[in-house]
This record gives C-alpha cells, sequence and structure tokens, in this order.
C-alpha cells in the first residue's frame, strides 16, 4: 500500500476510535445538544413573546410564532458551536495523557490523530443537532425549505462544523489543562450572540453593530435563515461559505503547526 | 573498547554519539555515549532530573537532540524516523493506554494502526491478554483498572507490533512488589526471545536484576558504566550510616570524620567502611574524641546502592563535583 493509503487507513482507525468513545459515552453528545436546547427553550418560550414584538417581524399577528423562526437559525449555529467545546476537551485528554506518545513513537500517518478527532467531532455535532432540530419543530419551527435548501443548509452546517472543529482542535492542543481546553472554545459559542442570531443588529449600539456586520457568523446565518425560511441571502451566501473555508484553512494549520511542536514531559 | 570495533558486523542494537539536549539555559543531556548490542538488556540508572527519560525520547523518535547522532536497529534516527519507529516498542512511564476503551479494544487498536489484518490483530490480542493475565478483565475499560494493570496492558500493547526494539521507561515505579516481580518475569522472557531491551530505571535492584549492562546517568552525562558486577567493583567495601540528632552535631562529625556523604535532610553521614569491628571502633573512636554520640548506626556491605550513591550527586549542593570527583578518584 502507499503512505497516502495508509494514511486514509490510520484515520479510518483514528475514527473508529473516536466513535467508540462516542457510543460508549452518549451523554457526551447529549452535553453538546444541552446548551442549543437550553437556549432554544430561554429565547422561545422566556424572551421570545417580547422580542418578537419588539423587533416587529412580519406577519406580527403571533410575535412568539416567528420569533422562534427568526430564532432557531441561531440556536442551531450555537448547537454547532458548542460541539467545539467537547473537541477541544478529547484531543486536550489526548495530548496531556500518554497515548499521544505512544502515536508519535509509531510509524503511523501523523494526520490521522487529528483527523480521527476532527470528523469523529463533526459526526457527533451532527447527530446533537438532529435533536435540536428536533425540538425546535416541537416548539413551533416552521421552515419552508425545499429539499435543495435543505440540502445547502447541511452542507453549510457541515463545513461551519469543520471549521469549528479544526480550531477547537488547535485550541485543545495548545491548552495545559483539561479545564482550559474546555473553556477556549468557549467564546465560539457566544459569537453568533453577537451577530443576527437573536435579534436584528440594527437595534444594536453603533460599535456592536459595526462588529455584527463583519463578524463570520453574520453572514452564516443570514444564509441559514435564507435557505430555511426563504429570507434574502444575496451576497452573504458566498461570504457564509468563504468564512467556513477560510476558517477551515486557519484551523488544520494552526492544529497541525502546535501538534508537530508540542511533547508532553 | 574492543566492543565498539565489533559491533558493525553484529545485529543492529542501538548506538549513540555526543547526545545533547538543553530546554533554554537547562542543559539536560551534555554529551551521552551509549552502545547497547542486539539482544541485550542495558539499563540507564539514574536519580529523577538526570536524563533519563529525554534520553528515551530522543532515542524513540519523539524529540530531536540538539547534537549528536544515533542509530537505532541500524536506521540513522534523524533521518529515517519512520524506518526506527517500525523497529521499536515504547512504554513509558506514564500509561499511555486510552482509558475510554477496553483491553482488548485498546490491543485492537493497535494491530489495525500496524496494518495487520482483522482476524490476525484479534488473535494476538487474546494471545497477549491470556499472556499478561488480562483475560478477565478484557473488556472492561482502562480507566478501571489499576496500576499494575495499566502498565501490563501497556506493555502488551507495545508488543503488537513485535519490536525488536523496547524502551521502558521506568517501567516498574509506582508499582506494588508483586506487580513489580512480574514486569520483570516479562521482561526476562522478552529477552529470551531475543528482543533488545533499553530500561530506565531509578531502582538499582532493577538494573542489577534484569541488565546486562548498566549505565549511571547523572546531570545530563553518563557516570558510569559496565556490568552490574563491574560497577560494584568499583566501590571497594561497603560503608556504614550515621544518624545524628541536629545539624550540628551532624556538622561536629562531618569534620570529626573527614570523608563522607552527608545528607542535612536525614541528617545522616555516610561513611565508607568495611563493617569490620576494628574499623568501626575507630570510627566511634573519633566520634568519641570530637564528644558527639550518633543516634543510630547501621551498616552496609557493599551493593549498586553504593555504586549510584558515589557516582550520583546525592548529597548536598556545592559538594556535588567534589564528591563525583572523589568517587572517580577511587575508580581508578
Amino acid at each position: 500500500m502507499s503512505t497516502s493509503a495508509y494514511a486514509v487507513r490510520d484515520s479510518m482507525t483514528m475514527l473508529r476510535r473516536n466513535l467508540k468513545h462516542m457510543y460508549r459515552y452518549p451523554t457526551i453528545t447529549l452535553s453538546v445538544a444541552a446548551m442549543p436546547v437550553v437556549m432554544l427553550l430561554l429565547f422561545v418560550y422566556v424572551f421570545g413573546g417580547a422580542i418578537g414584538n419588539g423587533l416587529g417581524l412580519p406577519g406580527a399577528s403571533n410575535d412568539r410564532g416567528e420569533y422562534t423562526n427568526f430564532v432557531v437559525p441561531g440556536i442551531i449555529l450555537m448547537a454547532v458551536t458548542s460541539g467545539g467545546v467537547t473537541t477541544a476537551v478529547s484531543v486536550c485528554t489526548d495530548m496531556t495523557e500518554g497515548i499521544i506518545n505512544r502515536f508519535r513513537t509509531m510509524a503511523i500517518s501523523r494526520a490521522s490523530v487529528l483527523v480521527g478527532h476532527v470528523v469523529g467531532s463533526v459526526i457527533q455535532t451532527m447527530i446533537s443537532l438532529v435533536f435540536v432540530l428536533g425540538l425546535a419543530f416541537v416548539v413551533g419551527f416552521r421552515p419552508d425549505a425545499s429539499p435543495i435548501e435543505w440540502l445547502a443548509a447541511i452542507g453549510l452546517l457541515v463545513l461551519l462544523a469543520f471549521a469549528v472543529t479544526w480550531l477547537s482542535a488547535a485550541m485543545g492542543m495548545g491548552a495545559k489543562t483539561i479545564e482550559t481546553a474546555s473553556n477556549a472554545p468557549t467564546p465560539l459559542t457566544f459569537l453568533p450572540f453577537l451577530g443576527s442570531a437573536v435579534v436584528t443588529p440594527d437595534s444594536m449600539p453603533v460599535g456592536l453593530r459595526w462588529f455584527a456586520e463583519y463578524q463570520p457568523f453574520t453572514p452564516i446565518n443570514e444564509t441559514l435563515r435564507g435557505l430555511m425560511l426563504g429570507t434574502e441571502i444575496g451576497n452573504d451566501g458566498l461570504k457564509a461559505i468563504a468564512w467556513c473555508l477560510g476558517l477551515i484553512v486557519v484551523g488544520y494549520l494552526w492544529a497541525r503547526a502546535v501538534f508537530n511542536r508540542e511533547t508532553t514531559r | 573498547m574492543t566492543a565498539t570495533a565489533h559491533m558493525a558486523g553484529q545485529p543492529k542494537g542501538i548506538s549513540a554519539l555526543g547526545l545533547r539536549k538543553a530546554y533554554g539555559e537547562k542543559v539536560v543531556l551534555d554529551g551521552v555515549d551509549l552502545e547497547v548490542p542486539a539482544g541485550t538488556v542495558f539499563s540507564l540508572l539514574g536519580p529523577n532530573g538526570a536524563g533519563k527519560t529525554t534520553t528515551v525520547q530522543i532515542l524513540s523518535t519523539l524529540i530531536s537532540a540538539d547534537a549528536g547522532q544515533a542509530q537505532v536497529a541500524g536506521h540513522v534516527l534523524d533521518r529515517e524516523p519512520d524506518a526506527v519507529r517500525a523497529e521499536i516498542g515504547v512504554t513509558g512511564q506514564f500509561s499511555a493506554v486510552d482509558n475510554l476503551l477496553t483491553a482488548r479494544e485498546n490491543i485492537i487498536l493497535m494491530a489495525d494502526l500496524h496494518h495487520l489484518p482483522r482476524n490476525e490483530g484479534k488473535q494476538r490480542a487474546a494471545a497477549l491478554l491470556e499472556r499478561f493475565d488480562l483475560t478477565e478483565v478484557a473488556d472492561k475499560p482502562a480507566i478501571t483498572f489499576s496500576g499494575g494493570m495499566r502498565r501490563k496492558l501497556d506493555l502488551a500493547m507495545t508488543l503488537v507490533g513485535r519490536p525488536s526494539i523496547i524502551f521502558l521507561d521506568e517501567p516498574t515505579t509506582g508499582l506494588d512488589p508483586r506487580s513489580r516481580r512480574n514486569l520483570w518475569q516479562i521482561i526476562h522472557d522478552l529477552v529470551a526471545e531475543g528482543t533488545t531491551i533499553f530500561l530506565t530505571t531509578q531502582y538499582l535492584e532493577e538494573a542489577d536484576q534484569l541488565a546486562d549492562r548498566i549505565a549511571v546517568l547523572d546531570g545530563g552525562k553518563i557516570v558510569a558504566e559496565g556490568t552490574a558486577a563491574e560497577l560494584k567493583r568499583r566501590i571497594p567495601g561497603g560503608h556504614i550510616r550515621l544518624q545524628f540528632a541536629d545539624v550540628h552535631r551532624l556538622d561536629v562529625a562531618a569534620r570529626a570524620l573527614g570523608q563522607a556523604l552527608r545528607d542535612d535532610e536525614a541528617l545522616t553521614l555516610q561513611v565508607p567502611n568495611d563493617g569490620s569491628i576494628p574499623a568501626l571502633r575507630t570510627v566511634l573512636d573519633r566520634l568519641d574524641a570530637a564528644q558527639i554520640e550518633a543516634e543510630a548506626l547501621t551498616v552496609h556491605t557493599p551493593d549498586l546502592d553504593d555504586v549510584f550513591l558515589a557516582l550520583t550527586g546525592n548529597q548536598v549542593p556545592g559538594q556535588v563535583s567534589d564528591n563525583t570527583e572523589l568517587a572517580k578518584e577511587s575508580l581508578r
């Protein structure tokens, strides 16, 4: 077999390892879904009526119902970003325990360790996303997406999941302790709030509005909302894809650099 | 040395010349030369922080040396790291097992990474679990294992790829005496199969039990090398150990007795002495003359511990170099 065939095979082995972890400890996957689920219930039932009213969304006959449709795409983004925490923790666990040094002293594809983690985490995120989306339907989310639009939305979410996961893998690898690793990706989880996830940026003060305009999650959020609910996407679609690809490249290079540098003592 | 001369034609073990490694200002290895013929057990002996783990990390391709050359299993370390990795197995100080997987899954993970066919992987796993007495717990997650079981699993994982050279970095540190003896037996068996073993330890008894040759590493340098018997021969006679009530008495006694290794923490002096009655009387007479009473006195006949203590700077800072000089003196 050639080197690249071994690389694929080793990556599959590592992926199997991570999937086994996930299968054996399903609570980890549930904990990924917990945060967005709480946020969903909070924003729909506690804040929904008031915010929906205040935003003056179109068709305001039922503020809470309209607002549910408005906020769910943002909650879905949160479900993707909160997957980053478990990625960082599991990568950091590997790095701080002896097992990584065992892998490093074996004639295996070095990238496979990271690829296994990243692909495993993306799958985990997608599973938790199904939970969150299911609950969203229960609380009244009514998208009007066509099958093509659904596929596009899923594609975008997978891209975003890869971006978040590579970044989180890099953070987990650089972290000295599990605690640091679990805190590092948290800001990512809150970034959608500072965009168009829960309110329209026009309602924000100037500085924040400027930030909201230019941060990656706003175009991603707008694209997702457009695909699911038929609002206008414009050039946000391209921006969203560009951001995701850019972040994947940055996260990958960063993770690889830290992986090659770090050796546990 | 003639050993070096006829090395070239033998099966490939490990050889290193002038290994150096520093982390910033701190020099960890300061020119280490090693020669391990294939099929033998070599023990690197030294106190904590001597550079043992760093040596293993370099030779097992985990980190690179700042200077020096090394060959492992006939491959130059920094030129063909993957060829080296294919020949070696490493069991480190901290057990490198996947806690969330079962013992069997851990071993099969290794088999998969060695690209063994599924069936062969399963067979090897069953055989290794049997050999290491882990069959009963084979399907329990490693996180539930005791220290001794983890170490056994760790070693089992190392053996999956049938390495020709195995690095064992303090394999028995933290194990209870029984687990330690078990592990020694396993190592004996591996040697009988022709595996080359590079072992680091801080236990002299372990080196004495297992190793064909021993090198004493201290402060990043090899301070002595030879068989256990050769090393023991280098320290003529044994010593006595005197315990004192306080630092003052320790000071006075140290002055009265001249050549002695002192330990300010334990308030002890270690004096070269063959343990004969006249020799003991001389020491006691000197203490009497200085009007100092010892709390306790123990007699040690020579063992590797003496070599270790004499060769490694195991006393108060400042006297370190003097005592090492002294030890080297006595070697000639």
